[in-house]
């Protein structure tokens, strides 16, 4: 190799391998920010190496998060490139895919390419932006799809805005089908979930707090389900919550339909009665449910029938949350706190680290036709080195996101990123 | 004694032998209030401060009644005029009425747990007035009172809650209460007006009020709020009076005995017969009004008690 290559070797590391769904010790090899060569068991270094020693730690490929709320434009008090970028590094998090639901939505390729210069100016970690399905996420008319595929948007979604009018919406699906871009959705029957805050039932009784049914995310599904086999388009849900919505999930994927479903960390590893005393840094949307709920999910993603887990972070100050639970904003950071959630359901020996894994690395990249999310030759050096046991008691003051809403204040949590490589470069040394 | 809260919140922290406690005491309120025995050294010196968010002329009046007799300095706020269309937060409106130090602080506010979120901000007694559709514990407890009297116990009574549950912060407290000290409870009331998870609460659930008020010793009513009335969440008064207003053909199901209540202000012919609510052999709304002052007095001087004993020996004035 000649002088001006950079070679770093990662030496006696233990490979979380999310497409071989393997994990045991090995050696990985990279070269000018790609991945050269993946050894299996020990290796030698080549001379002129830098070598990380991985100490037997887990090494895997760096996060994907599908639904990265940055408040920028519009809120940057709430969260800016720069504060995401580095909480991003420091939850392992190397590819940030962000949300349009900003102020204002993005929604033209002038907005977008803003977005796109402010993380190329700030923020360590890849960051590829989704822009709005419709104008102002207003679910009156289609968005400038074309333009915005062509100005670098990777998905397009209204967030957690379901487009009521059919109309609308299976015209912007066939759009989008005919330039293959990925349309995200959130599933949810908007009528029936006005104004709710929490899922219906004794715990929403008992605190007399608005419910909604957990029937309404399976209605919205169904609706989508119809116009995806109406219209034939690339469709991902962004949360699957409920246990009610499973079947029909199964069943459009098993009939061929282009669907894949993620859901976010919090409603793996949560549920409703965790909102407590009113405690407004668990309310999200869709609310947290019930344990059953809970448990149909996490065994949904261990067989992989639920595709992908994101941290569904959504920065929200301390002003939008210190009001009485209802006129409280919804949603929760989750960038730094992603890696150690998911880890609940290994410890807890619900599903293995390659299965875990592969839900936050390859199957994002799948979905979004990225190359990263493998540990293999050629695919970028994105890459992360972390101890899955190291316990520690969390400290929202210490989080490195500028909103500190996080529902694990004071939790106990268990895995610790110890380095993040983006490229091949070293963007987090974790202590 | 036994009543260790700093606040009351509501009735679901409170222990079946603090519940007696506190009816006790306002048991003894009652009486004296009726021989006009004054008792105006108990909060004299304290502040109480009434900030209803939510419009209430009843509720209010009582508890400025209650501190009255019991010799506080009251201060009326309303608060939906004031600071909120301003923009002003909760938590901002109880950090200044919490720097003009009051002793006793009444709240009532449209939104469950706020009450609840203001008490975390203040260094005084809240009281409960009723926050959204989660708990009105004085509600619960004058009720409470108002049963121990008519029926001489507060246990292994048969009670009837009828009408919108699903809305109301005083069937919840009551559930709370009555199951707490060991009744059998009844909701009786069109599907549509039951709150999601019923099944989970350990009361019997009736749709039909005929069946559900069979030999039951008392008939909560409830009003049902306009605004539910129209197409809602049900078809029209009309048909609701038909189906679960109470008349007497209803009433006659109940054991001979039964009492009739009502938590105020009644829709007369929506969801209680005129009648009804004037026999006095059988209602005892305004027996709830009576005991609602007492009950309101009773926990005003056992929060202030606790309160005193947490501040620790007072400064002797010279």
């Amino acid at each position: 190799m000649g002088q001006s290559h950079v070679t770093t070797f990662f030496a006696n590391a233990r490979l979380i391998d999310p497409v071989a769904l393997t994990d045991g010790p090995g050696a990985l090899l990279v070269v000018d920010g790609l991945i050269k060569e993946v050894f299996d068991g020990p290796a030698e270094a080549p001379k002129d190496a830098n070598v990380v020693d991985c100490g037997g730690m887990c090494l895997a490929p760096g996060l994907i998060d599908i639904g990265v709320k940055v408040s920028e434009p519009g809120e940057r008090h709430k969260e800016s490139f720069r504060s995401a970028g580095r909480a991003a590094a420091a939850g392992g998090v190397t590819t940030m895919v962000t949300r349009p639901d900003t102020l204002p939505a993005i929604d033209t390729p002038e907005t977008l390419e803003f977005v796109e210069r402010r993380a190329q100016e700030d923020a360590p970690v890849h960051v590829l932006p989704m822009a709005a399905l419709t104008k102002g996420r207003q679910g009156r008319e289609m968005t400038e799809i074309g333009f915005l595929q062509d100005a670098g948007a990777v998905a397009f979604t209204d967030c957690d805005r379901v487009v009521s009018n059919t109309k609308v919406f299976s015209r912007a699906l066939t759009y989008a089908r005919a330039l293959d871009a990925l349309v995200i959705g959130h599933v949810q029957e908007p009528i029936l979930s006005e104004g709710a805050a929490v899922t219906s039932g004794k715990f929403a009784s008992l605190r007399g707090l608005p419910g909604v049914s957990p029937m309404a995310e399976r209605m919205g599904l169904d609706r989508d389900i119809s116009l995806l086999e109406m219209t034939g388009a690339r469709y991902h849900v962004d949360q699957i919550t409920t246990a009610r919505a499973l079947p029909a999930l199964e069943r459009a994927k098993r009939n061929g339909l282009q669907i894949t479903a993620g859901i976010g960390v919090h409603h793996l590893t949560l549920n409703e009665m965790d909102v407590a005393d009113y405690r407004t840094f668990f309310k999200l949307k869709p609310p947290l449910r019930s344990e059953d709920d809970r448990m149909a999910v996490v065994q949904a993603l261990a067989e992989g029938l639920i595709d992908v887990i994101s941290s569904m972070h959504t920065p929200q100050d301390e002003e939008s949350k210190r009001l009485p639970y209802e006129e409280a904003a919804s949603g929760a950071v989750g960038l730094e706190t992603l890696l150690p959630a998911a880890l609940r359901l290994y410890h807890a020996d619900m599903i293995d680290l390659p299965r875990l894994l592969r839900a936050m690395t390859l199957n994002p990249a799948r979905i979004l036709g990225l190359a990263a999310g493998r540990l293999l030759p050629d695919a970028p050096a994105d890459l992360i080195l972390f101890d899955p046991d190291a316990p520690f008691q969390l400290d929202r003051a210490t989080l490195l996101s500028k909103s500190k809403n996080t529902p694990f204040d004071g939790a106990r949590m268990q895995g610790k990123v110890l380095g993040t490589w983006v490229n091949g470069t070293r963007i987090w040394e974790g202590a | 004694m036994t009543f260790r809260h700093r606040h009351l919140l509501g009735i679901e922290t409170l222990h079946p032998t603090e519940i007696t406690t506190l009816l006790d005491l306002a048991d003894s309120y009652a009486d004296h209030n009726r021989k006009g025995i004054a008792h105006r050294d108990v909060l004299a010196g304290l502040t109480q401060i009434n900030m209803f968010f939510e419009n209430s002329t009843r509720t209010q009046a009582s508890f400025e009644l209650a501190g009255k007799r019991l010799g506080a300095d009251v201060m009326n706020m309303g608060m939906q005029a004031s600071s909120i269309k301003k923009g002003e937060t909760l938590i901002d409106t109880a950090l200044t009425l919490n720097a003009m130090r009051p002793d006793l602080l009444v709240v009532r506010h449209p939104h469950s747990g706020a009450v609840d979120l203001l008490s975390q901000k203040v260094n005084c007694a809240v009281l409960n007035a009723g926050d959204g559709k989660h708990e009105h514990p004085t509600q619960a407890l004058l009720d409470a009172l108002t049963i121990r009297r008519a029926k001489g116990r507060l246990h292994r009574l048969s009670i009837a809650i009828c009408g919108d549950i699903a809305h109301s912060r005083v069937a919840r407290s009551n559930i709370m209460l009555l199951g707490k000290m060991e009744n059998r409870i009844r909701l009786i009331g069109p599907p549509t007006l039951m709150p999601s998870g019923i099944a989970d609460f350990g009361v019997e659930v009736f749709e039909d009020m005929e069946r559900g008020l069979k030999d039951v010793d008392v008939v909560m009513m409830l009003r049902l709020q306009k605004e539910r009335m129209d197409g809602g969440f049900i078809p029209s008064e009309r048909e609701y009076f038909h189906r679960y207003g109470l008349d007497a053909a209803k009433l006659a199901h109940a054991k001979t005995d039964a009492i009739v209540m009502h938590p105020g202000p009644m829709n007369r012919g929506v969801e209680i017969d005129g009648n009804i609510a004037d026999d006095i052999n059988r209602s005892v709304i305004q027996e709830q009004v009576e005991m609602g002052v007492a009950v309101r007095m009773a926990a005003m001087d056992l929060l202030a008690q606790n309160q005193r004993s947490a501040r620790g020996p007072q400064e002797v004035m010279v």
